[in-house]
């Protein structure tokens, strides 16, 4: 047995809810510090920021399942759903904590978003994910085919370029962490162009 | 010439440490707002009440020890201090290394409470111990012709692990116009809370500009030139579209990426509502006359 199969096989007995179950009870802890004072002087950016790092990391782990099971054979197809999900949870929970505990005014928000163009990428890559989100269910998958579905759901690329840009744009300066974010979602898209294996038919059909 | 200007606010005298220690626990475990009652009486019509210790001394930019907040008070610890030295040159009549504990024993140490306000909209009220700017120049003996005092952070990449990463072009410099550095409200700051001020917030001697945002408050000194040229200032090179020389506190002018009308004070929790900025940070009063005539949207 090697060491992919024997992960695979741990991996059978998580049922993918566990990624549910475990997004909701981050989020709500993550939450309780706040309100308990333990997120630090700013809570609010603590908070809001924490919940937009682990929507990006959510992005790179569903964009990584294909990779991670052509080269090296582990498989999280049974997951991608619930990642993708979870991911869009968090984002929700990013921009409602924005908006009520930073912004704190409709008005404000809404110029924000027209005026500031961090948050217009930020607005855009949330608008993108809608219609995955939307659609991510069997119901969806089979009133619009599985070639219709896998196209929409491309959408995940510029959706995930768009969060890495907005958190490059929003730090002051060159940081290291955004672009590192941006690097490895550009990778792993790149990855799906070069590599040699006929991608777009087969692994729409692996996730039916 | 030390005490040139009175704070409003001398609460502080009657703060007792254990109180002020802990004041975000306390904030949490009261009302909004009802919780302070009990430190000291509030001098100040304003109500300005100091920030936390614990707050000042664990969210920090300085960049030169990494880019999170609380990467500064991580690993400012390896920063030596001691021992230090400021070497004023330029225009001055006595240039040279002046030894931080002969600069001490001729600068009269006063509290000062000041806003501190943050390019990135969030603010804190700093118990600052430190002595007038304006003092240390006259100690060196400026120029008449001098026109502009330059200031560099020390220069340690072994000591400051944030400098691998050329977030910004290192060492870190900023710069003020002569009549802004000479004004009594410009400090260099040695202190907080009547303690020695920690590695983290610019450890032994930094620039303290309150009616400006945070950044031109250069923290750990080691130079400081007088010239007739308006110096480099480093975020201004990073960015001049987006912080300029002046970079005074100002909530008519938006950063570009984002407003600077309000700001999130810290140590207030998760709920608390944003305050609107003041103009000149609140010193208008004192500093708005420096910039008569000035287009502060041109000169931001």
């Amino acid at each position: 047995m090697t060491l992919s199969d024997l992960i695979n096989t741990g991996l059978q007995r998580i049922p993918p809810w566990a990624i549910y179950l475990a997004s909701v009870a981050y989020a709500g802890w993550l939450f309780w510090l706040g309100i308990d004072n333990r997120l630090g002087a700013d809570p609010v950016k603590a908070l809001e920021h924490q919940l937009g790092e682990v929507a990006l990391y959510l992005l790179v782990i569903g964009l990584a399942v294909s990779p991670f099971r052509r080269t090296l054979g582990i498989n999280l197809l049974k997951f991608r759903r619930a990642i993708g999900l979870a991911c869009f949870f968090f984002v929700v929970c990013h921009l409602l904590v924005w908006a009520v505990l930073d912004v704190q005014r409709l008005d404000r928000v809404w110029a924000d978003i027209v005026k500031r163009p961090y948050i217009t990428v930020g607005m855009a890559a949330f608008v993108l994910l809608l219609p995955l989100a939307i659609t991510s269910n069997n119901v969806s998958v089979r009133k619009m085919g599985a070639a219709a579905w896998g196209k929409l759901h491309k959408l995940i690329y510029p959706a995930a370029i768009l969060g890495a840009v907005h958190y490059v744009m929003l730090v002051k300066g060159w940081q290291v962490r955004p672009l590192v974010f941006l690097g490895v979602i550009l990778g792993l898209i790149a990855w799906r162009y070069l590599s040699k294996l006929p991608s777009r038919q087969s692994t729409t059909r692996e996730i039916l | 010439m030390a005490n040139r200007w009175k704070n409003t606010l001398t609460d502080r005298d009657v703060t007792d440490e254990s109180v002020y220690l802990n004041r975000r626990h306390i904030i949490a475990g009261a009302a909004a707002g009802l919780g302070l009652s009990g430190i000291g009486q509030s001098a100040s019509a304003e109500d300005l009440e100091p920030t936390s210790w614990e707050d000042i001394t664990s969210y920090c930019n300085y960049y030169e020890f990494g880019t999170r907040k609380d990467d500064p008070s991580k690993y400012a610890h390896m920063l030596t201090t001691e021992p230090w030295s400021v070497k004023i040159d330029g225009m001055v009549d006595k240039p040279g290394d002046y030894a931080f504990e002969d600069i001490m024993s001729k600068m009269t140490v006063e509290e000062r409470i000041y806003r501190f306000r943050c390019v990135e909209a969030w603010s804190m009220v700093v118990p600052w111990n430190g002595f007038e700017l304006a003092d240390l120049l006259e100690l060196a003996g400026v120029q008449s012709d001098a026109k502009y005092v330059a200031f560099e952070t020390v220069n340690r990449p072994e000591e400051m692990p944030g400098m691998r990463y050329p977030v910004l072009e290192w060492p870190y410099v900023e710069g003020l116009r002569m009549d802004e550095a000479m004004h009594p409200l410009t400090i260099m700051a040695t202190g907080i809370y009547g303690k020695d001020i920690p590695n983290q917030n610019g450890a032994p001697l930094r620039l303290v500009v309150p009616w400006k945002y945070g950044f031109k408050s250069i923290k750990s000194i080691v130079r400081i030139t007088l010239t007739d040229t308006q110096p480099p200032t480093s975020w201004n090179k990073a960015g001049p579209r987006e912080y300029g020389f002046y970079s005074n506190v100002n909530p008519e002018v938006d950063h570009p990426r984002w407003s600077q009308a309000s700001e999130r004070v810290l140590g207030t929790g998760l709920f608390a509502r944003r305050q609107d900025t003041l103009m000149f940070n609140g010193y208008a009063e004192e500093v708005a006359s420096l910039y008569e005539g000035m287009d502060l949207t041109k000169f931001y």
